[in-house]
């Protein structure tokens, strides 16, 4: 056991998630369900322990209790090491100065210590917010193989989506020569996943320097990225072409979701070389009606299906009741659809409860929206709920 | 609760000699994602039994594999925790841990180290929801020395040749131990748990042996009905004896019934702990039917399965049809493949086309790793 690293991964975890709505009102949007049994953050974690990374610093600040829990020890990721693992770092008042993290590099910044303390020759930078398994021990190797001060993971994405992305322009080799963040007539379609790989000694300056600036917003896109560039750094663009969906939108979240039930999906939980780890609550098998109907759906432990469920990802102890039908839909943890409730088109948080023969969201079409239901909401029986954002109890 | 546990992993082996070859009963697989040691080792924690003896004799690798080091059940403790306890070795060529009093001698080592004043003894290959604390609590109510648990039952049907009874007097007090119970009709079978003080419990140890006696039950046991105050706790809910491969098949199908599973695994404050594993959650494709099924995690369902139950990581392809059947993890159920009380232990393969029958009295049985 050496007591340095060669790697270590700076997690950004705190953002709000406030395209997510009523589904971040009380967790960070790593926290949010994910595909029956995972929490969003389960993906990027598993990628770092799979990619030989273990020492993690996950970078909190918005609603962190629930997120702080999970990652616990980081026992369920192989992380609860003697030297290294998983840590959370919030916000801390110190000597002479303290603050709320005022941007990702600022987040960074105040941790600086918490690098130093492994010494180690890369540090890679990532969002807790992607669904992708993405190998780093290869970006790395690219990494090295050029030289670089700085490699920037990329995807092509659609030219309309592109301005919703930073959005950078690579030479033959891949030696960046462009970056705009989120431009409004972008001119390429190489989109920055939010995943840097630094040589450490280049981080520790650009972040010191970034610190003194009182102009600067602490930001690696609008800031970091930026100034690189301008003192002509070595930086290149590394290309990955996996399944990789940003889930910041209610949309992207259902769709995200959704992309598992097809027959052959991008992105595939099953495969047995690339093990998702999450932390696993406790549950009983699925049990299944004597009249239950479920076609294309994935469902989690502990749970109960009487009534017909089709399209659809149900989280871990679900109850379905007789006569209860649940199509197109997203349910989290704990929900509960009595008898002859029908829920089309929603995503449902946890521990909601649906009265009998109420009728949830509506056919998903064009001009339909998606209906959201806040975590603990109880809808009494006979309801009937047209699209929107669900957030106090309709008794 | 200021008891240590004790359980007996390989008692029983000889029962199902179709499933323990490679393992012991106490690791046989139950219910879709359990072993049957989950149980009482659920039962010990739930009860909070902090340090738990678990004796083994042979086979024991499956045994180690799933208890590792006792994380699942929060037994991984720097005080207390799980010991697991093999023979004990002293004479070459002896067979070791055969009886329970062997097993137990081999445990005086665990038992004098532990400074806990009272021990709950049980065996592993049980499926119970048992609040050990209420037999203790009923225990040292009663100022009993040693407490056996029992359940009222009809040994008319009893197939089962395995089971002991007790005979109580109107005060509650054991007067008579029957191994195994060869009586017809009403009588109180003996769960196998027993709660008594530790220092007791190696007194009898020690004397039983220092005078050449091997049972458990006949000598430590019942020698000692009337020279010692011996109680019995009545346990009323669900409780199995798995002794033969027909009451494995039985008592897995049980399940199916919601009154049953809501016995054992929804009960409050008392769930039934397993080793975790990272499978993903169940798939049903847009071919599949099921119904009246208990399906765990990690399952892709293609084609249709009723009355059955699947365990973890297993793939049932389309146009398959699985009835009345167990199916043990990582299985794989080829196309057009016609299954019928067919019980598969892990990791069995049966290809395309096949069709295997049994019936419910003798359920077709494939051994680990078969291929078809």
């Amino acid at each position: 056991m050496q007591n340095r690293k060669d790697c270590i991964a700076m997690l950004l975890a705190g953002g709000q998630g406030s395209r997510l709505y009523a589904l971040t009102n009380s967790v960070a949007k790593p926290a949010v369900s994910f595909g029956a049994k995972y929490r969003i953050i389960d993906f990027t974690l598993s990628n770092c322990i799979n990619s030989q990374i273990d020492t993690v610093g996950v970078l909190t600040q918005y609603q962190p209790m629930l997120l702080n829990d999970y990652i616990g020890n980081g026992q369920p990721w192989d992380m609860d090491r003697l030297f290294g693992g998983v840590h959370v770092l919030p916000p801390y008042q110190a000597k002479g100065k303290s603050d709320w993290y005022l941007g990702t590099a600022n987040a960074i910044y105040q941790n600086l210590h918490f690098v130093r303390t492994y010494n180690p020759d890369y540090v890679l930078i990532l969002s807790g917010d992607h669904i992708y398994n993405m190998d780093y021990s290869k970006l790395k190797k690219f990494h090295i193989q050029n030289d670089a001060d700085i490699t920037i993971a990329t995807i092509t994405v659609p030219i309309e989506q592109a301005s919703r992305f930073g959005i950078l322009t690579a030479d033959n080799e891949g030696r960046i020569t462009q970056f705009v963040e989120k431009p409004k007539h972008p001119t390429s379609t190489l989109a920055s996943m939010g995943v840097y790989m630094f040589n450490t000694n280049v981080l520790f300056d650009y972040l010191e320097q970034d610190a003194m600036n009182d102009n600067s917003s602490h930001d690696f896109g609008k800031d970091i990225i930026p100034k690189l560039l301008q003192d002509n750094a070595r930086m290149y663009a590394y290309r990955f072409d996996g399944y990789w969906k940003d889930v910041g939108t209610l949309e992207s979240l259902w769709e995200a979701n959704m992309d598992l039930l097809t027959e052959k999906p991008a992105f595939d939980i099953f495969e047995s070389k690339w093990k998702i780890h999450s932390r696993n609550k406790l549950s009983p098998p699925i049990y299944n009606g004597d009249h239950c109907c479920i076609e294309n759906a994935i469902i989690g432990g502990g749970s109960s299906i009487y009534g017909k469920v089709t399209n659809s990802i149900l989280g871990k102890g679900v109850i379905v009741h007789e006569g209860a039908v649940v199509n197109d839909s997203l349910l989290f943890d704990n929900v509960i659809v009595h008898q002859g409730a029908t829920v089309d088109y929603s995503i449902i948080d946890e521990q909601v409860s649906i009265g009998s023969n109420s009728a949830i969201g509506q056919a998903r079409s064009e001009g339909n929206g998606l209906t959201v239901i806040a975590r603990g909401v109880v809808i009494a029986e006979d309801k009937r709920i047209n699209g929107g954002i669900i957030e106090e109890a309709i008794l | 609760m200021n008891a240590i546990g004790l359980i007996f992993a390989n008692m029983h082996d000889d029962y199902i000699p179709e499933l323990t070859k490679s393992r012991t009963l106490s690791s046989l697989p139950f219910g879709g994602r359990y072993r049957l040691i989950d149980f009482t080792l659920s039962n010990m924690v739930n009860s909070n039994i902090a340090k738990v003896g678990v004796t083994t004799r042979q086979n024991y690798h499956s045994l180690m594999d799933h208890l590792s080091g006792g994380k699942d059940w929060d037994l991984s403790r720097r005080m207390g925790g799980l010991y697991l306890i093999p023979p004990y070795g002293t004479v070459l060529g002896q067979s070791l841990n055969v009886t329970r009093l062997q097993a137990l001698e081999s445990s005086l080592n665990f038992l004098q180290r532990s400074e806990e004043e009272y021990i709950v003894i049980a065996d592993g290959d049980c499926v119970c929801n048992m609040d050990y604390a209420d037999m203790f609590k009923h225990h040292v109510d009663s100022q009993n020395d040693i407490t056996i648990a029992y359940k009222p039952m009809c040994f008319d049907q009893v197939q089962s040749q395995h089971i002991s009874s007790i005979k109580i007097d109107s005060a509650g007090r054991v007067i008579d131990l029957l191994v195994p119970n060869r009586e017809e009709g009403n009588a109180n079978a003996v769960l196998n748990v027993y709660i008594l003080k530790r220092e007791l419990l190696i007194k009898l140890i020690n004397s039983t042996l220092s005078r050449g006696q091997q049972d458990f039950k006949h000598d430590l046991l019942g020698k000692n009905i009337r020279r010692l105050k011996i109680g019995g706790y009545a346990f009323t809910d669900v409780f199995f004896f798995i002794d033969s491969l027909t009451r494995y098949y039985e008592c897995n199908m049980m399940l199916l019934q919601h009154n049953i599973r809501d016995a054992l695994f929804n009960v409050q404050y008392h769930s039934i702990y397993t080793k975790v594993k990272d499978s993903a959650p169940t798939k049903y494709f847009q071919s599949a039917k099921v119904s009246n099924s208990y399906i765990a995690d990690g399952c892709e369902i293609e084609g249709t399965v009723i009355n059955s139950i699947l365990f973890r990581d297993c793939i049932v392809h389309k146009g398959a049809v699985v009835k009345n059947s167990i199916i043990m993890q990582d299985s794989v159920i080829d196309k057009n493949v016609s299954l019928d009380y067919v019980l598969t232990d892990k990791k069995v393969v049966i290809r395309t086309e096949s069709k295997l029958y049994g019936c419910p009295q003798m359920p077709y049985v494939l051994a680990k790793e078969t291929q078809i």
